[in-house]
């Protein structure tokens, strides 16, 4: 890595070292001069937004990790002490608590991005996919890292995910004995938990550093979808981005810091201010908000699959829904393969905008069906009828509609260059 | 495209605010003017010292409060002699001594409150078989906290014709299913004020909420304090980073 012909820094200390390690060349290759398209909007900024929310949840878990216990007598009590009699350790708490929710909104975001300007197009499709393993990583983070404070909802939650796998054919049982260490969500169960959600962050960084890596190989997309092909078209890293990234990061710090002072315990779980309670099932056991439209999947599938007019059943509803939902994501890496439009950005590309703006839609309307109880109605209709066509809609999205536009959609003309989409 | 974008938002934001009826309809608890409430809110100390009395006279011979200690009472203005003398009231089991045995000695400032119950079981045998929570948390571990909880003491009515009650089951318009084990905690008069409060249940109802929302969160009124100063940096570091980000972009546009 930037071992190549290296310029000399003024400054001897750092001219020592670069000599001897070229970190100062690479980050000022990397970073300082790195050319980068002039026309970004916001959405580029949530790439840095959600490094940011990654170094906080970091930091901030090390430090709850140093006050707590993880024992099932003792894991809510010790969650309990932090708020109460470790100095700061209420704001630590609720810095990691909400930070979780603002690193998947920043991802959200940064996602809909890559799909909205088709940044996952040829040639950032490993970039993209990469971007997919972070997000699945996040995910068996944050689920974990929940399950930590042991109040009812960690409990329960984590009861009814690891009973997911055991929908698994053959091997389904084994895994949940495995993922429990016993016979139920016990204390083996949280202490694995513990060490792995203190584990992924790590292997979380890791891969996003494969992902910048690759970032920096093919060069950010951009609002135009069109690469840059002159020097009018890009700008140095630095400072035009720099100042730019810092300026959008403290607009959502503000966002972040109005919950973490004003609105703690908003995004959270009333239930999970009880202790667990095996002998108790809440009413009404709901996953984090980031995972509802997931969770509406799962829940969407409520038949059992098999061949019509015999009893036989090969995908009982169980297995079909959880299916459904690891498919979703599943999807998304194929996305590059099932949107193979020769245009990227959505500007120029009218009804492709239209669908995924109708997808957003869709998927926020998931997260609320996700949200309710199984048996709720919306007007004289099961809610999950509604459930099932957000899935089917979800689907289609990827398996019909994409590829059909990728043969179908003309598209808008492109302009000549970046330089001359930003002059209008 | 930005107003395409934002309309298609709002209107699955509004999705969420389509009623939906779940089963067993809840009457949501009407809300009460809080102290502690907004960016400024602050405790209310006189309601709180009057709320802990409710808790001490009332609620603690069946409620414990396991995560508050003695010590912790400075925060509702009392100094350390008032919390000695406090504490001193209670019995607490300690040991073993040099000899090997338990014995009883006055609760100190360092002890947390004293359970009424050695234990669950204990707790459930004496009440009908329902567990009384321990209320330390209460208000966080339940919806809209503060409301509800003066909700369910203010709440309690004749069933409506056709629902007939067990014994050891009360009517409360604000509990979940409506049948709740705790009979009417409050009444008016039971707890004497010396401030020349009114002593009637609206009122003990909402002096024991809020010496509760203190006791889940005891930060409450820190962190609310703390969060404007954060704000307030966070604001003017913003406002000077948009002028420089704009001064440095003044040449590409
Ligand atoms: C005679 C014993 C007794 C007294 C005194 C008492 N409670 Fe209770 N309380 C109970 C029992 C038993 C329950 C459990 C009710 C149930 O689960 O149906 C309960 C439940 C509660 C609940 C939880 C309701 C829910 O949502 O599950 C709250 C809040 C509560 N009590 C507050 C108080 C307050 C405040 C006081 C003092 C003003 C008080 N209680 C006095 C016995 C008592
Ligand atoms: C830990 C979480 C993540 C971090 C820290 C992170 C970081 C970054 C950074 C710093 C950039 C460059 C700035 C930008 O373009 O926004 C970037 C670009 C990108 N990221 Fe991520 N990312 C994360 C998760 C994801 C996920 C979950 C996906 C998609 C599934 C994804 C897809 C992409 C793509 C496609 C780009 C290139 C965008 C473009 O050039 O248009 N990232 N990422």
């Amino acid at each position: 890595m930037a071992s190549g012909p290296r310029e000399k820094f003024d400054n001897p200390v750092v001219e020592w070292i670069d000599s001897r390690l070229p970190v100062f060349t690479l980050m000022n290759k990397e970073y300082g001069v790195f050319p980068t398209p002039k026309n970004f909007n916001y959405f580029w900024n949530f790439g840095a937004i959600a490094m940011f929310m990654l170094v906080t949840m970091i930091v901030s878990g090390i430090v709850l990790a140093m006050h707590y216990t993880a024992n099932v007598g003792m894991a809510f009590d010790s969650v309990e002490r932090i708020m109460r009699d470790v100095n700061g350790g209420w704001l630590i708490r609720y810095i990691h608590m909400n930070g979780a929710s603002f690193f998947f909104i920043a991802v959200f975001i940064h996602m809909f991005r890559g799909m909205y300007y088709g940044s996952y197009k040829q040639p950032r499709e490993l970039l993209w996919i990469l971007g997919v393993v972070i997000f699945l990583l996040m995910m068996a983070t944050a689920f974990m890292g929940y399950v930590l404070p042991w109040g009812q909802m960690s409990y329960w939650g984590a009861t009814v995910i690891t009973n997911l796998f055991s929908a698994i054919p053959l091997v389904g049982e084994k895994i949940v004995t495995l993922l429990w260490g016993g016979f139920s969500v016990d204390n083996p169960t949280l202490n694995r938990f513990f060490a792995l959600h203190y584990l992924m962050p790590f292997v979380i960084f890791a891969v996003v550093f494969l992902h910048v890596w690759a970032l920096h190989v093919t060069g950010s997309n951009n609002p135009a979808g069109i690469e840059p092909k002159t020097k009018k078209d890009t700008l140095p890293f630095h400072p035009y981005y720099t100042m730019k990234d810092t300026f959008g990061l403290l607009v959502f710090i503000i966002v972040y810091a109005l919950f973490v002072f004003y609105a703690p315990d908003y995004l959270g779980h009333p239930d999970n201010y009880t202790p667990a309670n095996p002998l108790v099932t809440p009413a009404h056991i709901v996953p984090e908000w980031y995972f509802l439209p997931f969770y509406a999947m799962l829940r969407a599938i409520t038949f059992d699959i098999g061949i019509p007019f015999t009893d036989i059943t090969i995908i009982s509803a169980k297995l079909g829904g959880v299916l459904t939902m690891f498919g979703s994501i599943a999807l998304l890496i194929l996305l590059p393969w099932l949107d193979t439009h020769p245009i990227r950005s959505a500007r120029y590309r009218p009804l492709f905008r239209t669908f995924l703006l109708l997808f957003v839609v869709v998927f926020v309307f998931l997260g609320y069906v996700g949200s309710q109880p199984a048996d709720a109605t919306l007007g004289p209709l099961p809610l999950s009828v509604f459930g099932l066509l957000g899935t089917a809609y979800y689907y289609g999205f990827f398996l019909v509609i994409l590829p059909w536009l990728s043969k179908n959609e003309k598209g808008r003309d492109l302009p000549a260059s970046i330089h001359e989409s930003v002059l209008g | 495209m930005k107003t395409t974008i934002l309309s298609l938002m709002v209107l699955s934001l509004m999705a969420f605010s389509v009623p939906v009826m779940a089963s067993g309809d809840v009457e949501h608890p009407p809300h009460q003017h809080w102290h502690f409430n907004g960016m400024t809110g602050q405790f209310d100390k006189a309601a709180m010292q009057r709320g802990l009395k409710v808790y001490r006279e009332v609620c603690s011979a069946c409620h414990s409060m396991k995560r508050v200690a003695y010590r912790n009472l400075v925060d509702l203005g009392y100094t350390e002699d008032q919390v000695k003398n406090i504490a001193a009231e209670y019995t607490v089991t300690d040991g073993p001594n040099d000899e090997g045995e338990m014995f009883d000695r006055p609760a100190r400032p360092s002890d947390h409150f004293v359970s009424p119950y050695p234990n669950e079981n204990a707790a459930k045998a004496v009440n009908n078989g329902a567990l009384p929570p321990d209320l330390s948390l209460i208000v966080k571990a339940r919806h809209d906290g503060p409301n509800y909880v003066f909700g369910i003491l203010t709440g309690y009515e004749e069933p409506p014709h056709g629902h007939e009650l067990l014994p050891g089951q009360n009517w409360n318009k604000y509990m979940p299913g409506h049948v709740i084990a705790m009979a009417p905690p409050l009444s008016d008069g039971v707890v004497a004020y010396d401030d020349g409060s009114p002593q009637t249940v609206e009122q003990y109802a909402h002096d024991v909420v809020n010496f509760l929302v203190w006791a889940a969160d005891p930060y409450l009124e820190a962190r609310k304090r703390l969060g404007i100063s954060v704000l307030i940096f966070l604001l003017v570091f913003t406002g000077i980073m948009y002028s420089v980000k704009k001064k440095i972009w003044s040449d590409v546009h």
